[in-house]
């Protein structure tokens, strides 16, 4: 790690070098150099995995960005806090879209909040809100009358063009682009679709039967949900956690929770720790199996979903006896979790744990050595390991493109260092390859919640905490390992009883978005194996 | 007259004076409550074959995954033919958020459905925006949007919510020539009268 800071300070002796929570954290006053700078950190001292993008409004200091990123040979975390240059009217930073895939997405969400241009990046349009959306909600000033941008039943307006900024004798200029070119034969996929898997819309170019490019549609279903945070108290951003990625829902509020109890000093006990962990494993189990359903649903075989449901179903009423819901648990809390273990808790996991292997195996009989089944997904839509790196698709499609990216090995938290489990890892990055994590990925977490469930320690499940929660003036950040993937939580406080932002990066967003990477080329047949395998929830995307 | 489906006996609903209420309002303004039995029917038959159109944007959508699956088995009540097509589906089941961009297409999806047609707003997101309530940009409701005919609250609700929430809908199906017939289809007219899409062309 010194050895970084060291780099760094020789490369760019103008970069302000401190340390933070997650790492190293870099502040660059001056955009101009923002592209030499991401480009040493990406190619010379290895930050591959871009996590997030969180665009900032510091009123009057102007408006910025703070970038994360993670060298994923090293497991090294890494921030830059960079500042637009330019008013509110134009603000703008040098784009890092050459660099990292993943970023033309980011950028565009933080030009959809804040209203920040990229300089270069080749798609500058809004990701969430309507093109003829008024101000950019994120910023302070966001005037939120619902007047301003009244509801209406009249269909958006649509257009092939897409705008970028270029910078042409000293001055910022826009340039129109085409989106598909005027000869493409362009078909329309969701948003109301049975197996996009929720609401989501490829405009899709054909050339015959053969994807050319697709162009993810995203925002139907953004429900704003980081800017009523800024308005809610710290335990009352809590339960949003539930409805982003609903399967995740206590690994999300697990993350959250372990944030605000690092930046306001609040100790829990080993009990809790093992607690959350326990109910994160069976959520994981829970998702995995809801995904085997309806994906095997979209290729056809509808009667998995009732087998793989059965366990599912099972999990839910272990939930239910503890947290009083079959969905959005809205267990975890800052200091603890809400109300301790129901009494048949480890009666009933023991019960689970052993029905568990003859169900996978009832799976892999039915489905996965089935000639249909393989012939559909092997092979289709790979993704190699740079590619997942670069487009920041981590979880289980990442590792079965072969990037060893979980958070419970690289950055450890609760008890997760002091299990037993093997990282899943397959080379294939075909649809086959995800699916199998997916299945193998079912069977470690049965194994960890093995070794917990008779050792569960006595204490409190809820430590004491201040009534009102302060945090001091600051910022954290926390990555949690999802369902789905690396799920970061970066926070940002002015001292105050409410979050002064809180940027939710959701490990969906980089799976929807890498769609159009890896089915280019394929069969428009094999799109919905290939986004079905993606397994992306979408409300997770769009927040 | 005791309004009920199969295999519910009338005690059992919660909600009884409503419609007896509706029924006695109707009498009294002179509507001929009477039902032949070509009505009844065709009434039993459109009542236990109620068709939902698969349209589910976000979390509630999962438990509706769950009612359809082996444990709560709607097909048991005859509803388990969701169609991906609004013009084979009999009723819509709103089961998520509706923001902003998704307005105008779940209005078209709505005006899609052949007639009858009947929405049901499930979850306190589709009945009022719910937790969202203070977004930017969820719909505060769908009832300024199209008109619904049954509230089934919770976040989500239970698959049982559910279910009941249906069983509703199909009473009001199945007297639904006293009460609904003329009637229904007068408010529902009147609705999307008040409530028009304008023509616009864009470049
Ligand atoms: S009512 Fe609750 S569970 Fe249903 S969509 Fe809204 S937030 Fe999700």
């Amino acid at each position: 790690m010194a050895n970084t800071q060291e780099k760094i300070a020789k490369l760019f002796p103008q970069v302000t070098v401190s340390q933070g929570n997650a790492g190293i954290e870099l502040t660059l006053a001056d955009q101009s150099r923002w592209h030499d700078l991401a480009s040493a950190l990406r190619h010379e001292l290895g930050f591959d995995f871009l996590v997030t993008i969180a665009g900032m409004d510091w009123k009057e200091e102007g408006l910025g960005c703070v970038y994360y990123m993670v060298a994923s040979d090293r497991h090294e975390c890494l921030s830059v806090k960079v500042t637009a240059t330019g008013d509110r009217e134009k603000p703008y930073i040098q784009s890092v879209f050459d660099l990292w895939d993943i970023a033309t997405i980011f950028e565009r969400e933080v030009y959809d909040y804040f209203g920040i241009i990229f300089v270069n990046n080749p798609d500058m349009r809004r990701l969430f809100l309507n093109i003829d959306w008024k101000g950019y909600p994120l910023r302070k000033d966001y005037d939120a009358d619902p007047a301003t941008n009244p509801i209406s039943i009249e269909s958006e307006r649509q257009t092939d063009f897409t705008e970028s900024w270029v910078e042409k004798d000293g001055k910022i200029v826009k340039e129109i682009k085409r989106i598909f070119q005027p000869d493409d034969f362009v078909i329309n996929i969701g948003p109301q679709h049975p197996a996009t898997h929720g609401v989501l819309r490829f405009r899709t170019a054909l050339d015959g039967e053969i994807i050319k490019k697709i162009d993810v549609y995203l925002g139907y279903i953004h429900r704003g949900v980081e800017k009523i945070c800024e308005e809610d108290t710290y335990p009352q951003t809590l339960h949003f956690m539930d409805r982003l990625d609903y399967f995740s829902g206590q690994i999300y509020h697990h993350g959250l929770c372990m944030l605000y109890e690092e930046a306001a000093g609040i100790q829990v006990n080993k009990r809790i720790e093992v607690i959350r962990v326990l109910m994160d494993e069976l959520s994981r189990i829970a998702s995995h199996c809801l995904f085997i359903g309806t994906y095997c649903m979209d290729l056809g075989a509808t009667t998995m979903l009732f087998y793989a449901l059965r366990v599912r179903e099972q999990i839910l009423d272990i939930f239910e006896k503890t947290c009083g819901a079959r969905m959005t648990f809205n267990y975890a809390c800052i200091g603890g979790v809400m109300q301790d273990l129901h009494p048949d808790f480890v009666h009933d996991v023991h019960a689970l744990l052993d029905v568990l292997p003859g169900n996978i195996k009832e799976y892999n009989t039915l489905f996965t050595g089935n000639v249909i089944a393989r012939d559909r997904m092997e092979g289709v839509g790979v993704l190699t390991r740079e590619d997942a790196i670069s487009w920041a698709v981590s979880g289980p499609n990442g590792r079965a493109s072969g990037w060893a990216c979980d958070v419970r090995k690289n950055f450890p938290y609760a008890v997760y260092d002091e299990v037993d489990f093997d990282e899943i890892i397959l080379h294939e990055g075909d649809a086959m390859a995800r699916f199998k994590a997916r299945i193998l990925e079912m069977e470690q977490s049965a194994r960890i919640i093995a070794q917990l469930i008779d050792n569960i320690p006595e204490g409190d499940y809820l430590v004491k905490v201040p009534k009102m929660l302060k945090i001091p003036a600051g910022h954290w950040f926390k990555m949690v390992e999802g369902c789905r993937g690396t799920f970061g939580i970066y926070l940002e406080s002015d001292g105050g009883t409410i979050p002064y932002r809180l940027k939710l990066a959701p490990p969906c967003l980089p799976a929807a978005a890498v769609v159009d990477h890896i089915t280019e080329g394929e069969k428009i047949a094999d799109l919905i194996t290939i986004g079905g395998s993606m397994d992306y929830i979408v409300p997770d995307i769009d927040r | 007259m005791e309004v009920t489906t199969k295999g519910m006996p009338y005690e059992a609903w919660k909600d009884n004076e409503y419609i007896e209420k509706l029924v006695q309002e109707l009498r009294d303004n002179g509507t001929n409550v009477v039902v032949g039995s070509l009505d009844k029917l065709i009434n039993w038959g459109r009542s236990n074959s109620i068709w939902p159109l698969t349209f589910a944007t976000s979390c509630c959508g999962i438990e509706f995954v769950s009612l359809g699956a082996a444990r709560y088995d709607m097909a048991r009540f005859g509803w388990e033919v969701a169609r991906a097509s609004p013009r084979q589906a009999d009723f819509m089941m709103v089961a998520g958020t509706i923001v902003h961009r998704m307005v105008p297409v779940f209005r078209r999806l709505y005006d899609q459905l052949a007639e009858p047609k009947y929405v049901i707003a499930c979850g306190s997101c589709a009945i009022s925006g719910g937790p969202f309530k203070k977004s930017y940009c969820v719909a505060m409701g769908i009832e300024d949007i199209v008109p619904v005919d049954v509230f089934v609250p919770g976040c989500p609700p239970r698959p049982e919510a559910m279910i009941y929430g249906i069983m509703q809908l199909s009473r009001k199906i199945k007297v639904e020539k006293f009460f609904g017939g003329v009637n229904r289809k007068k408010s529902q007219e009147e609705f999307l009268a008040s409530h028009p899409i304008q023509e616009t062309t864009h470049e």
